[in-house]
């Protein structure tokens, strides 16, 4: 069968990351080595180089992306980690002197929040035609380099007929039995886009009876879809890597539960992404961009796909075949750099009783 | 008692650099809350949701201050007064919650009970970890109270039970304040709990101004509130402690005897091995079924974990200890109009949350520091700036509780008041010294978001550590980081238990 073998690689390509991740950075990667193609004149002079790189994505996650860069381009990197809104709050305190090259973000609104203090280069048009408008700056200041779509996880024992949109969840046959996880970046990106496309009305009405069907909150997102996996709750609001993560660590016997799109062009289809911008106070801006274009290569991008399970940007690159494409999620149609009003949501899941129960 | 008016300037100096350090994170927050101009500023200060956070945020301080008040001071008479047995022993287990950090209790409360989430979930979490703030001041000056008070009492008639409220609880109510105060601290700037149990408590919004409202100049007016609510809460402090009852009269005090009833102990340990199983026994359990859980440890990861957090915690507190030594000396042994000030100072930026604190290291560092920027140093710096009152509190206490005529004794004999201080007030601090840089330390080590943000660049310690797995949901990495933060955070607290224990069971 097609789909299980795509899940054994994947699985075996999970396995392969875990043991990359633990044999630490030093060890070089023989993987790496077939992206000569990359390695012009420009970038053999930026051979030896250092980059600092502020990540507000996890280590564990991108240590061996970032070390595949180095194999690839010759380019040194020091990495910083830590949340990414409070990245975005240090490199604005730090102003023009900010040690950091590079911001790789988890999400558009902390992006958004860099941009909007002038601290970003405009990226050179060589990178920002490789993806979609709505996936970057529209000033050019940022380009989105992976994204995530929201998903309805289901456990198909315990679910006849699925729902097929936002409103069918508020249904009273889901009493008690959807999961989510209130404290969650992306649950709350979805409430605001929630409000960007219904309106602060529109929302609360749809928050509020959604708190009356009593869904359970979990910690986070892999605990909803364990719930949802072993049949404690038939659905979850989660993100659509997390079932591909579990299949990854458990292998696919183990896991029943199932990813539904809505495809509606409502929140519930709502892609979040994450991004990367170069910093305007930057004196290695030549190798701060080549650490973009390489995030944006096909390497970079087959990265993402087989590592973190997330959409691809550019268009040579797809996807796992048993997702949809981009164009098929049907997204809704707003400015990503619009869901930074995320402490409007969260007054507004207080207000409504979703933040604690 | 005739106490030296003013103080020589070799002691003031010093003392008014750890002034101007504590008031770094101040003008950092002044400064960044003008940016947007004071309109803003009294905008952002008078909309209705920041009085709702901060009388949720007081709530909350009200219930954790007096929980650990009652539950420190009746585990504190129980290693002093009753007549369990071992009662060294209980005393440095029942100041082991302070080796746990608050973001890990909760997140072992919430992964056990999942609906502990909120208020009630937050209240349990900071009252099991901030009660030894008041069970070890307040062990100590039980041991030092005269019983000669309770004995009269009870020959009086008066039962053993009420002769405690009514005469023991009054002649240990300044360390009861005292400690209090920096649990009501510590609660107002706690981030780790409130954040597991998704309390949207002050600081909660504070780091949402950074994390989801990208507006650090919000997040700075905001905590300017944080410390004018400290400020009451220092002046409120100051005013109890004023009035509190003093032995008077010549004659020597004589030691307390154990001779409290079975009916008494039993009740009292109860709720010691309360404290014991819910305080340690759940966050480590589950810590350790964590650690069982996960396949692949890469344990020369750990040591140097282990080894990093050691460093940063021992320099942190070998600063902080001298730092706050002459701020010490100065509010324990000289008078003058700028020690409130001092005080005052030195005690609100407790308040703050660590976010805050690190950001205006990086405001100042980056431009006046820069070859130390994200090195050590200013990391160290950082940290010292939370835990100087600690400190400060402790080398205080430690000598305000010896007597001023020693050096009385030394100035007649002509000896000068720099050489009296470190000839005399300097070891008659010792005790204090070893328990509040034994304090700083344990601080440091627990410390994550300061740590986050001033670190070398690849720098881990045990608590990144445990943040950098936890946002991946990977149980099984966190289990040996957690237990091994909490065996190291264990030694100092154990150093801290044993100073107490010296000054208690003799």
């Amino acid at each position: 069968m097609k789909n299980s073998s795509i899940i054994r690689v994947a699985f075996a390509l999970g396995a392969m990351t875990l043991l990359a991740a633990c044999g630490g950075s030093g060890g070089s990667d023989s993987s790496s080595n077939n992206d000569s193609s990359n390695t012009d004149s420009t970038t053999r002079d930026l051979e030896g180089q250092s980059i600092t790189i502020y990540s507000g994505r996890n280590e564990t996650l991108m240590a061996p992306l970032f070390a595949e860069f180095t194999t690839a381009t010759g380019i040194n990197v020091e990495v910083r980690y830590g949340d990414s809104g409070e990245l975005a709050a240090l490199i604005m305190t730090e102003g023009d002197k900010s040690p950091a090259d590079v911001y790789f973000s988890q999400d558009a609104g902390a992006l958004g929040a860099v941009q909007d203090a002038a601290l970003f280069t405009t990226l050179p048009t060589d990178i920002t035609a490789l993806i979609e408008p709505q996936f970057q700056s529209t000033s050019g200041n940022w380009a989105a380099t992976s994204g995530r779509a929201r998903v309805v996880v289901y456990n198909p024992a315990l679910v006849s007929v699925p729902p097929m949109s936002l409103d069918d969840l508020l249904n009273s046959q889901w009493m008690g039995k959807i999961g989510y996880a209130p404290s969650n970046a992306s649950w709350q990106s979805f409430v605001t886009a929630l409000r960007l496309t219904r309106g602060e009305d529109g929302a609360r009405a749809w928050l509020t009876d959604f708190a009356a069907n009593k869904p359970v909150a979990y910690e986070k997102n892999g605990v909803v879809r364990d719930a949802v996996n072993a049949g404690e709750v038939s659905l979850g609001l989660i993100n659509h890597y997390y079932l591909y993560e579990l299949i990854a660590s458990t292998g696919p016997e183990k896991v029943v539960a199932k990813n539904l799109y809505f495809k509606d062009g409502e929140a519930g289809s709502l892609i979040n992404i994450a991004g990367v911008g170069v910093l305007a106070s930057s004196a290695r801006t030549d190798a701060a961009l080549e650490f973009v274009r390489y995030l944006l290569s096909t390497a970079g991008q087959t990265y993402f796909v087989e590592r973190t399970f997330e959409y691809p940007m550019i268009s040579g690159v797809s996807p796992f075949s048993e997702l949809p494409t981009l164009r098929e999620l049907n997204p809704p149609a707003i400015d990503l750099a619009d869901l930074k009003s995320i402490e409007v949501t969260q007054a507004l899941l207080e207000d409504v009783g979703l933040l604690t129960r | 008692m005739a106490r030296l008016l003013r103080a020589p300037l070799a002691l003031a100096a010093p003392a008014m650099v750890a002034v101007v350090v504590s008031l770094v994170p101040l003008v950092y927050l002044i400064n960044t809350s003008l940016q947007r101009g004071v309109q803003q500023l009294i905008d952002e200060i008078f909309v209705s949701r920041t009085a709702t956070l901060v009388m949720r945020s007081l709530a909350l301080t009200v219930v954790v201050t007096v929980a650990c008040a009652v539950l420190g001071t009746i585990n504190a008479w129980f290693v002093v007064r009753s007549s369990a047995p071992l009662r060294p022993l209980w005393l440095m287990l029942l100041a082991m919650p302070l080796a746990i950090p608050s973001y890990l209790s909760a997140f072992a409360w919430i992964t056990w009970i999942p609906s502990l989430n909120g208020y009630f979930g937050a209240a349990i979490v900071l009252t099991l970890a901030s009660y030894p703030y008041v069970m070890l001041p307040v062990a100590a000056m039980l041991r030092g109270a005269d019983p000669q008070l309770e004995d009269v009492a009870q020959s009086l008639g008066v039962s053993p039970l009420r002769s405690i409220t009514r005469v023991t609880l009054r002649q240990v109510s300044p360390a009861i304040w005292a400690g209090s105060l920096l649990v009501a601290l510590y609660v107002v700037s706690d981030f780790g709990a409130v954040a597991t149990m998704r309390l949207e408590t002050f600081t909660w919004v504070i780091y949402g101004a950074y994390r989801a409202g990208f507006n650090p100049t919000r997040a700075a007016t905001l905590s300017l509130v944080l410390i004018g609510v400290a400020l009451l809460l220092v002046v409120l402090e100051r005013r109890v402690r004023g009035r509190t009852v003093q032995r008077v009269g010549s004659g020597s005090a004589r030691h307390a005897v154990r001779q409290s009833p079975l009916s008494l102990t039993l009740p009292a340990m109860a709720v010691a091995i309360t404290s014991l199983g819910f305080g340690i026994g759940v966050p480590v359990i589950s810590s350790i079924s964590w650690t069982r859980s996960s396949g692949f440890v890469d344990w020369a990861e750990v040591w140097s974990t282990i080894a990093a957090s050691f460093g940063v915690g021992a320099l942190t507190g070998l600063a902080t200890v001298l730092l706050a030594l002459p701020v010490g000396i100065l509010l324990a042994r000289f008078k003058g109009r700028l020690n409130g000030f001092t005080e005052g100072a030195v005690y609100v930026t407790h308040s703050l949350p660590g976010i805050v604190i690190a950001l205006s290291v990086v405001y100042f560092g980056i431009s006046i520091a820069r070859p130390f920027y994200q090195q050590i140093p200013l990391l160290v710096f950082g940290q010292m700036i939370i835990f100087l009152p600690l400190v400060v509190g402790s080398v205080r206490t430690s000598i305000e509780q010896s007597r001023p005529a020693y050096e009385d004794v030394a100035r007649s004999l002509g000896i000068s008041r720099m050489k009296t201080i470190f000839r005399v007030t300097i070891p008659l601090a010792i005790p204090g010294i070893a328990a509040g840089g034994a304090l700083a330390v344990l601080g440091a080590v627990k410390e994550l978001p300061t740590t986050l943000i001033l670190r070398p660049t690849g720098l881990d310690t045990l608590a990144t550590s445990i943040w950098k797995y936890s946002s991946v949901s990977d149980f099984g990495a966190i289990g040996p980081y957690a237990v091994a933060l909490m065996l190291l955070a264990a030694l100092p607290t154990a150093v801290l238990s044993t100073v107490t224990v010296l000054r208690v069971i003799k």
